[in-house]
């Protein structure tokens, strides 16, 4: 039986990895054995706690790419190598594909990173992995260097701006992917409408679709209710992140609304 | 299969399993969700009648022995709440208790006030809170005569608003000297029903590596198994002074075993929260399985039938 414990751990950060303007990955010498597609809690003393994806977890140290965004993503990036951070989880589904398969990961900004981590994963299963990052621009493309190591692994860049790779949305890049054929399932991470596109893409060529859907947290384990979508009643922190798109489609609130602190709904 | 339904206060429940208030209560489809896993009525987190901010995260955390939290009770007003409760109700026809909170005396009023307009059967108010004092002070349960004026208040605007038919259960709070002249305080000053307990404490954790409170408000509410101990205990009492008092016992129960103490204990309806922490959000299921599985190896065919039977041994 698992051991029940939500109580955070802090855990010094060993190495700062500055990814872009914009990003950082932290690397903690502490494993929880996170599976690809789970989320840790984040905790800054004083300040808040936060869900973010686990960006690898070999089973001695964990990754966490974090963009500063706002309050909490910006106190990230003041800390530095030696300070605490509070970790608990992990929490959620996980990325799952069949031995050998063929498959599309489809990242948008900061979903590059969880997705790394499955195709870290995947190639060892002997899966043949088409890894499309999108970005705004060249500078902002994440971890296409390790992507582009990975055995196996082809990497296809988008940019919103033409600066590198193809020039336009990463789903237009799924699409001649699928086009071309082979394609068994595709496993998304970024802006839902991007999500939305990719999955219904996949369902079009007939390939599997799983998405990470991402929804105000507080707990990360099925109790505060934050979480909870309209349609199917349940919490993405249990039944996610990572879903199977017939159930995300159960999801009334996919693509259209999510809710924040208060439950209040906010269109996309 | 043993009749596990229970009518409390004039209202029909499937069995006595009700979601506490403040666990899954955010929206209409998760606590309808709730019902499809087994329990037999739903509480509201509490309503405040206009929108209020928690505390930031950490809020809430456990591990297999205990549970804590001080979440600090957000809520986006009467508007949101009208809206998922029409889409509960579109989904099941399961009781659905309304809890209620104010901060000071007159926000309770006009909750009252709010609330009434909704149709309520059962209103349940929330005096004992341990985590907003440093908003609003003292829980008003810790006071014999505020206690019993935010329950004549309450009461009042409920009538005033159309919800006469509306009956009313005071939560109570652990955290006194003694439960049971809080009880009766309230009881005189018209609560039809009594909820015990709220959680106990404020307790506190701390990180020994950064020597730093965890939880963001330092100090939260108790939940958890031990509570128990405590919870039958207080639930005991306030029935073996008001005989036929209706009680929603709540307080560290997570098992069909547990839940058949507590109505022993005398209470009607028992209140599952961190149940949800230890066995996920299908234990309402599982607790009305270990019930009727009980009351069939012990030749119980109706589970009111426990209902404070151990104080008939006392």
């Amino acid at each position: 039986m698992q051991i029940l414990n939500r109580v955070p751990k802090s855990v010094k950060i060993k190495e700062i990895i500055v990814e872009n303007d914009m990003v950082k990955t932290f690397v903690v010498d502490f494993s929880l054995g996170a599976r690809p597609g789970q989320f840790v809690m984040l905790w800054i003393p004083r300040l808040d706690e936060k869900p973010i994806s686990v960006a690898m977890d070999n089973g001695s140290e964990m990754h966490f790419t974090v963009a500063a965004v706002g309050p909490f993503s910006n106190a990230m990036h003041e800390l530095s190598v030696g300070d605490f951070v509070g970790v608990r989880g992990p929490f959620g589904t996980e990325f799952e594909c069949d031995e050998g398969a063929h498959i599309a990961l489809l990242a948008g900004g900061y979903g590059a990173a969880p997705l790394y981590f499955f195709a870290h994963e995947a190639v060892k299963k002997g899966a043949k992995v088409e890894f499309i990052v999108g970005a705004r621009s060249a500078d902002l493309v994440l971890y296409e260097e390790r992507i582009s190591a990975l055995d196996c692994a082809t990497v296809h860049v988008s940019t919103d701006d033409g600066s590198k790779g193809h020039h336009g949305y990463n789903t237009q890049v799924l699409q001649e992917l699928l086009d071309a054929g082979g394609i068994e399932a595709v496993y998304a991470v970024g802006p839902e409408i991007m999500m939305l596109k990719g999955a219904e893409a996949a369902e079009a060529a007939g390939a599997k679709a799983f998405v990470s859907v991402e929804r105000y947290m507080k707990c990360g384990f099925g109790v505060c209710g934050n979480c909870v979508v309209d349609g199917t009643g349940d919490p993405v922190c249990l039944k996610g992140p990572v879903m199977p798109w017939e159930e995300v489609k159960k999801i009334e609130d996919f693509g259209k609304y999510h809710r924040d602190e208060f439950g209040k709904k906010h269109n996309f | 299969m043993a009749d596990l339904s229970v009518e409390f206060l004039g209202v029909k429940f499937e069995n006595p399993l009700v979601l506490a208030s403040g666990i899954l209560g955010i929206t209409g489809d998760g606590m309808a969700r709730v019902i499809e896993h087994g329990a037999g009525g739903v509480t509201t987190k509490s309503l405040w009648a206009k929108e209020h901010k928690g505390h930031p995260n950490p809020t809430m955390m456990g591990n297999e022995h205990w549970f804590i939290n001080a979440v600090g009770i957000p809520d986006a007003g009467p508007e949101k709440a009208a809206e998922e409760l029409a889409r509960y109700r579109a989904k099941t026809d399961a009781p659905m208790i309304f809890n209620i909170v104010g901060g000071m005396m007159e926000g309770f009023g006009e909750i009252a006030e709010k609330v009434a307009g909704m149709g309520p059967k059962i209103v349940e108010l929330n005096i004992s809170c341990p985590n907003v004092k440093d908003e609003f002070g003292k829980p008003m349960a810790c006071s014999i005569s505020k206690s019993a004026e935010v329950t004549r208040l309450v009461r009042s605007k409920l009538d005033e608003g159309g919800a006469a038919d509306a009956k009313l259960v005071v939560k109570l709070s652990p955290n006194v000297e003694n439960i049971v002249t809080i009880a009766d305080s309230v009881i005189e000053a018209g609560a039809d029903g009594i909820c015990a307990i709220n959680t106990l404490g404020p307790g506190m954790v701390i990180d020994i590596e950064t020597a730093q409170p965890v939880l963001h408000n330092k100090f939260g509410g108790i939940s958890g198994h031990m509570l128990k101990l405590l919870s039958v205990a207080l639930v005991y009492q306030i029935r073996a002074k008001h005989k036929d008092l209706p009680i929603i016992g709540t307080g560290g129960i997570s098992t069909g075993r547990d839940a058949i103490e507590m109505m022993m204990a005398g209470a009607s309806l028992i209140g599952m929260g961190t149940a949800v922490h230890f066995r996920g959000p299908e234990v309402f299921g599982k607790v009305a399985k270990e019930m009727n599985d009980w009351c069939d190896e012990n030749g119980v065919e109706k589970i009111t039938d426990i209902i404070g039977k151990v104080h008939a041994n006392t």
